[in-house]
């Protein structure tokens, strides 16, 4: 008796949420369409504002990555973006 | 004879339907088969395309047609007496409804899921399509202006309903966000929205000071109110002008900001609505007050019957949502008989109650027939009489008459009013795609769209003049809206029938309720038009008389692209 309450319930959430799952996944499914826009736009030719606004990080960041490169062993930035050296 | 009787006599009409016709249907006309691989499978993606469990989808396509339609028709139709609406809501449904319903899923299940109106473009041709969201833009603005009007009227009638509707919208909202940010289950938050709106109805039935009644407000019903209109009339004014900015707020929102949650806890309305008439009606067996058939000298039954009680026996609309997104869903092609065919009959069980509450509500034939004097006179009382004989029913259950009537009107309301939604967002929908198919990008963009649906609708429902005055005689375009209805029921059967004719079935089990709607429609606005609304006619108004020519143009057009779909043989390629 109870298993069959349990399905009765299951049933009538299922029946609800039917229509409100698609429009939720497709809400996500969108978000991830636009991260992997963003992610690879530049393969298709648009330019990625991410490099844009990562320039004004270049001054906070410039000393740190020529210590790093240093640490790693290499004496010139391996980077033609950051010339730190 | 007893309401439960013809309840019952109903029921059993509808389960011998579904058994045999059905079967009949779906073996012999439709040929199913339990190997064909649906669209669900074939296009799965997780979003639209999903197999789903055929009861879970059942449960799902009823209540996305079940709403407000199925109740008011039958409340007006009873006029001429129950047996004629009762002979047309269920045999309707076996021979009509179902047949459409069914067919259109099964249509679009063999054509990739496509919505009916891209196979009438693929069936038919590129004119066939521009008929086809013509007759969707008439029917989805009579559906907004009736069903502005339903609400309007009944927050004048019932001001105990207005706190918990309005209640509900900050509710739908939060459950949307609880679903979409943290995942939760929907169930318990739905119905606890559902307990805190029926309390809020409890107190507000008991409390008058909770009571939004704008009438009042202007000092009751021979008070003047704005602009030198009347209190009543004003109140309609009021009503409308709110219900326009929220549905165009509504319609702008992604679905499951607002939309979706509404429509869980209408669900919820739907079954609680449901129970509460077919236990009451089993408990308290009232008697049938109203006269089998009704001697009337104004409008004639036939053919106003069969466009006045639309959904509940066939009705269009249900081919939109069957071809939209429940082929899309469809695990098994041997489903479609129980999701679409079974589909049709829910919406026949909820008609049927509706005929029973309004012909048991009066004490005596006289009543009935002093109340519902007029065809006219029934448009305008039809629901207020459902809302009565519904809540007598309830005190079957124990449920104290105010109580009772609020949580009816509260269920109605919301019907109607997520019929709104849907139907404005749709018309925003179609005026872009006429936008695109006549290059008017104007149109295209979302805010221009949702303003001239709104604005078109709302000077519909305010230019009919009614009982009350100023506003209240959006009943008078019931009728149109059944037609419109009834033709894009035409349609789709019509498209049915030159798949099934391609295929080299039979296809006279679906020519016969094609002929037969297309026959009511065009008799019905043929002697609307010319004898009653025409400037020589009994009722003489232009507005009338303008939108039911456009109907019964559009019948005309659809019987002749019919014919030569039907005759010309190069479609059988």
């Amino acid at each position: 008796m109870l298993e069959k309450i349990k399905q009765a319930i299951n049933w009538y959430d299922q029946v609800l949420s039917l229509s409100h799952r698609s429009e939720i996944a497709r809400e996500l499914r969108d978000e991830d369409d636009l991260f992997l826009l963003l992610l690879y736009s530049e393969l298709i030719g648009i330019p990625n504002p991410v490099y844009y606004y990562s320039l004004e990080l270049y001054p906070y960041m410039i000393e740190k990555f020529h210590d790093w490169h240093l640490r790693m062993g290499m004496e010139k930035s391996p980077l033609d973006g950051i010339r730190c050296c | 004879m007893s309401g439960s009787l013809v309840a019952i006599i109903g029921i059993i009409v509808f389960i011998l339907g579904y058994r045999y016709y059905s079967k009949f249907i779906a073996e012999r006309i439709y040929k199913l088969d339990p190997n064909y691989v649906t669209p669900a499978h074939r296009y799965k993606d997780g979003v639209d395309y999903v197999p789903t469990n055929k009861y879970v989808l059942w449960g799902h396509h009823f209540t996305s047609v079940a709403g407000a339609a199925p109740i008011v028709g039958p409340a007006i139709a009873v006029y001429w007496g129950w047996l004629p609406a009762f002979l047309w809501v269920v045999l309707g449904t076996v021979f009509a409804a179902g047949v459409h319903d069914f067919g259109t899923l099964v249509l679009s299940v063999r054509n990739k899921g496509q919505s009916i109106g891209t196979l009438a473009h693929r069936l038919i041709g590129q004119r066939a399509k521009l008929l086809f969201l013509f007759i969707i833009l008439i029917l989805v603005l009579m559906v907004n202006a009736v069903f502005a009007w339903v609400i309007s009227s009944l927050f004048v009638s019932y001001p105990s309903s207005v706190l918990p509707i309005f209640i509900q919208i900050p509710l739908a909202i939060w459950i949307g966000y609880a679903v979409y940010r943290r995942k939760t289950r929907m169930l318990i938050p739905s119905l606890l929205a559902l307990v805190v709106m029926y309390g809020v109805a409890i107190i507000t039935s008991r409390v008058p000071i909770l009571q939004i009644d704008v009438v009042r407000y202007f000092g009751g019903e021979g008070a003047s109110g704005l602009f030198g209109l009347g209190a009543t009339s004003s109140a309609f004014l009021i009503w409308i002008i709110i219900l326009m900015v929220y549905v165009y707020i509504a319609s702008t929102l992604p679905v499951w900001k607002l939309l979706q949650p509404r429509d869980y806890i209408n669900s919820h309305q739907l079954v609680v609505g449901l129970l509460i008439l077919y236990l009451g009606l089993f408990f308290t067996n009232p008697e049938v007050t109203a006269p089998v058939t009704n001697t009337v000298t104004d409008v004639s039954w036939f053919p106003l019957l069969f466009i006045t009680i639309a959904c509940g026996a066939i009705s269009g609309f249900h081919g939109l949502v069957s071809s939209g997104t429940t082929s899309k869903q469809l695990n098994k092609e041997t489903d479609a008989r129980f999701v679409g065919y079974f589909g049709a009959v829910g919406e026949g069980v909820l008609a049927l109650i509706a005929i029973i509450a309004v012909v048991t509500f009066f004490s005596n034939t006289d009543q009935f027939v002093a109340t519902y004097s007029s065809f006219t006179e029934a448009g305008g009382a039809g629901l207020g009489i459902f809302i009565e004989g519904a809540s007598q029913l309830a005190s079957g259950l124990a449920i104290p008459p105010e109580i009772a009537t609020t949580i009816v009107s509260i269920i109605v309301v919301s019907f109607a009013a997520t019929t709104l939604d849907t139907s404005v967002r749709l018309m925003r929908y179609i005026i872009s795609e006429l936008g695109v198919e006549y290059k008017m990008p104007s149109l295209t963009k979302m805010h221009v769209a949702t303003t001239i649906a709104v604005v078109l609708s709302a000077v519909l429902v305010l230019l009919p003049e009614g009982s009350r005055g100023f506003g209240s005689g959006g009943y008078l375009l019931w009728p149109l809206f059944g037609t419109s209805n009834q033709l894009l029921a035409g349609i789709s059967l019509l498209l049915i029938s030159i798949w099934l004719k391609r295929q080299g079935r039979n296809y006279i089990f679906t020519l016969i309720p094609m002929v037969f709607l297309l026959f009511m429609t065009l008799i019905a606005m043929f002697n609307q038009v010319l004898f009653q609304w025409s400037w020589f006619g009994t009722n003489s108004n232009s507005l009338l008389f303008f939108l039911g020519a456009i109907i019964f143009g559009f019948a005309v057009w659809i019987i002749l692209t019919a014919i030569s779909a039907l005759s010309n043989n190069q479609f059988d390629k």
